[in-house]
């Protein structure tokens, strides 16, 4: 997208900008869609002739967030949300970078269909959308995409989307030949013959709601698996969505072997637990399912200690037809592109994680795993950021949500904190 | 070329890999093959080297060309030859193999020729039979004969081995040529570079005494020879490379890619060849393309070989 021009002065901020380490009050300057200066010294460089003043006082001015997996249903279920409407959704809660997942009909596994989101989003989006592209071909599992191609034409990274690759001999060759062209390879682990017909998280709650339940093993077999490919291959890895105490141990143990590894995390699975399900709430049927309030803390933990690197938001857009179903049957998924930030910020208000670790783990660390010019407020980076209000106090009303679907987990959710307006490469594309 | 008196007496019984061969070994072999080069060009081709003598081409797989170029030079050399075409599918067994082995050790034949699809197959054969054994390709092993004529038509243009930067390009995992090659080209002081995907290069390439590079450029930079590999139709389609179309755009040589290394680079390759996957047509058929020549020296290289490993000056000629 074209940046904007002319100057724009955003004063007496809170500025937060985990790039450079940098929680203190002052300027940013926006020069043409780039940031000319940033911090409490900006000031001093003098005011522009012609700029345009905004005065952020008490507003937290931070790195626009870069969201790593979001799934939109262009092409193919564009009733459930358009590149337009995920833009559009991703603007009013601060994302200025959307990783979109391959999962579509058809699958992005081929050069044709990443040129297609590049243009359609070019031609309708507000904010920066990336294509991710299929590790496997139509994402059975079996065929290596052509991840050389699909890279050059602008793929940011390879995944099989909500699938998990069974065969170890097609995952070790993926990430080989992923490694030779410096291609992330992220991963949503999740044993199909384990989770059998699990519905929720297994354990003494599920056996009372009377659902059956999916282990935790689930999600460790084949990410231990992975972990010991990514040693023998030597392959960038991303675990793109954990949700419990073992899950992260494993990846501590492979980080403390200095794998090139990361790994990511819901911010459902982070501000959420098993007992949310209640009874019987469909928006709360997520992938992998929401964890016994032990593994929420073990999660919190290891965004804290940097094993956890990035919070997604997994934005999951489901209609009525597929969530309004007794819970067994019901699709998993929540939309959260519009919640993330609000949800997150439960975290800093309760002292569980501090905020220049929050924004960290959801723009500077996502957009440096997969090589974006984004996630920093550092002069000569395109102007994309946030003006956040941390202790606006809201009630989440789901028709309030810019979705075209509405299955949010967070529906009537009480919260403190939201973006005010958010700026793609100098241009607005929401203000509250 | 009647047995030169002139060249050292070549003193192994079998030809089964450039493995433990040493510098002298490879210089001798090739000189000979510098000589079998003239018979081979002039009007009269026959030689009464290996008069009465039996020479058995035993192809378990088949390829016309090593055959057809064994079957010349034992030819020319004055032997009687036998090809024995073994569909693979009848020998799966090593009982089997030996049994055929046996079979052919009857009929006293001086020399067999085998080609295998088992690694392997070659060093076995020669425990069970009283002649000399050359191997013609045993699986993903090793093909020294080829290594010989590569070594030959690089120094027949370039004067030396020592010294020459030699990439060797594509699937490497599956090629005993690549693998018969480096050990020679190491051997003679060359420094070779291994060229393609990950996910067709061997374990411990390094250790072979290959550097590896996964970009074409970076691989062929100033190179002296680039060889390239065929890649095997059941290679592709998402086993270890995604696409045809991807491979040739990344690992394919054409003119723009060709540009990264010397000019004077010479363009190999084992044939055959599948244009437009791994080498574009007016690469293989260029100016700087030697792979017809190679063919013409392979016939020299075997003439060479069999000569030497029956060179009647030998104390034990293996009957």
């Amino acid at each position: 997208m074209a940046p904007a021009s002319g100057t724009e002065v955003y004063q007496n901020a809170r500025i937060v900008d985990p790039s450079r380490g940098i929680d203190e009050t002052g300027t940013l300057i926006v020069t043409d869609g780039v940031i000319a200066a940033c911090g409490a010294g900006a000031r001093n460089q003098g005011m522009p002739e012609g700029a345009t003043t905004i005065d952020c006082a008490g507003l937290t001015l931070i790195p626009g967030l870069v969201d790593m997996r979001v799934h939109v249903e262009e092409p193919g279920g564009e009733h459930r949300e358009t590149i337009a409407s995920a833009c559009e959704a991703a603007a009013a809660g601060g994302v200025t970078s959307i990783v979109m997942m391959p999962d579509t009909h058809p699958v992005i596994d081929d050069v044709a269909l990443v040129e297609f989101v590049l243009r359609t989003a070019r031609e309708t989006g507000t904010v920066r959308v990336h294509p991710a592209a299929a590790i496997t071909v139509g994402l059975a599992g079996a065929e290596m995409t052509e991840i050389g191609n699909l890279k050059a034409a602008g793929a940011v990274m390879f995944t099989d989307g909500r699938a998990t690759i069974a065969n170890a001999a097609v995952m070790r060759r993926a990430m080989t030949y992923a490694r030779d062209f410096g291609a992330v390879i992220a991963h949503h682990t999740a044993d199909d013959e384990l989770i059998g017909r699990g519905v929720m998280n297994e354990g003494l709650f599920a056996s009372l709601l009377g659902l059956p339940g999916i282990p935790r093993e689930a999600e460790l077999l084949p990410l231990e698996r992975d972990l010991r490919l990514a040693r023998l291959t030597g392959a960038a890895y991303h675990a793109a969505k954990i949700s419990c105490a073992m899950s992260a141990d494993a990846v501590r143990a492979a980080k403390g072997e200095r794998l090139d590894v990361t790994a990511g995390a819901s911010v459902n699975h982070l501000s959420l637990n098993e007992n949310d399900v209640g009874e019987y709430r469909t928006f709360f049927k997520l992938a992998p399912p929401l964890r016994h309030e032990d593994d929420r803390l073990a999660m919190v933990e290891a965004l804290r200690d940097g094993t956890l690197d990035i919070i997604c938001s997994d934005h999951d857009p489901q209609d009525v037809d597929t969530k309004r179903l007794p819970f067994a049957e019901a699709e998993d998924g929540a939309v959260g592109l519009e919640t993330m930030l609000s949800a997150a910020l439960r975290l800093y208000h309760s002292d569980e994680v501090p905020l220049m670790r929050l924004i960290e783990a959801m723009s500077t660390a996502p957009a440096r795993r997969l090589g974006l010019d984004a996630g920093t407020l550092a002069p000569g980076a395109p102007a994309d950021f946030a003006l956040v209000d941390l202790d606006a106090p809201f009630v989440l009303d789901p028709a309030d949500l810019k979705s075209l679907s509405k299955n949010t987990p967070f529906d009537g959710a009480r919260f403190s904190g939201r973006p005010v307006r958010t700026v793609v490469g100098g241009r607005t594309v929401f203000a509250a | 070329m009647d047995s030169p008196q002139d060249l050292p007496i070549f003193a192994r019984r079998h030809l089964l890999g450039m493995a433990g061969l040493n510098y002298p070994d490879i210089e001798t072999l090739l000189d000979r093959a510098d000589r079998a080069v003239d018979v081979s060009r002039q009007r009269d081709k026959k030689r009464a080297t290996l008069r009465g003598l039996t020479q058995i081409n035993l192809f378990f797989e088949a390829s016309t060309r090593t055959q057809a170029s064994f079957e010349l030079a034992g030819k020319r050399l004055g032997a009687d030859v036998m090809n024995m075409a073994v569909a693979s599918s009848s020998v799966k067994k090593g009982e089997t193999l030996i049994d055929t082995a046996m079979t052919l050790n009857a009929m006293h034949p001086d020399i067999l020729v085998i080609r295998h699809g088992a690694a392997g197959a070659a060093a076995l054969l020669a425990r069970k039979v009283a002649c000399s054994v050359i191997n013609a390709g045993d699986g993903a092993h090793e093909h020294p004969t080829q290594a010989l004529l590569d070594a030959l038509t690089i120094r027949r243009h370039k004067g030396r081995l020592d010294g020459l930067t030699v990439a060797i390009c594509g699937d490497i995992l599956h090629s005993r040529v690549a693998r018969s090659n480096i050990i020679l080209l190491n051997t003679m002081g060359a420094r070779v570079r291994a060229v393609g995907p990950s996910t067709l290069m061997p374990v411990g390439i390094a250790e072979m005494g290959a550097e590896h590079h996964v970009r074409m450029a970076d691989g062929i930079r100033d190179a002296d020879v680039v060889m390239m590999l065929r890649l095997q139709r059941e290679r592709k389609a998402g086993a270890f490379v995604p696409s045809v179309r991807e491979y040739f755009r990344h690992y394919g040589l054409d003119a723009p890619t060709l540009a990264h290394a010397r000019p004077d680079c010479l363009v190999m390759h084992p044939g055959p060849m599948n244009r437009g996957v791994e080498i574009a047509s007016e690469i293989a058929d260029g100016p700087q393309s030697v792979i017809e020549e190679q063919v013409e020296m392979g016939v020299a290289v075997r003439m060479a070989v069999m000569e030497a490993l029956l060179d009647p000056r030998k104390p034990e000629t293996p009957t």
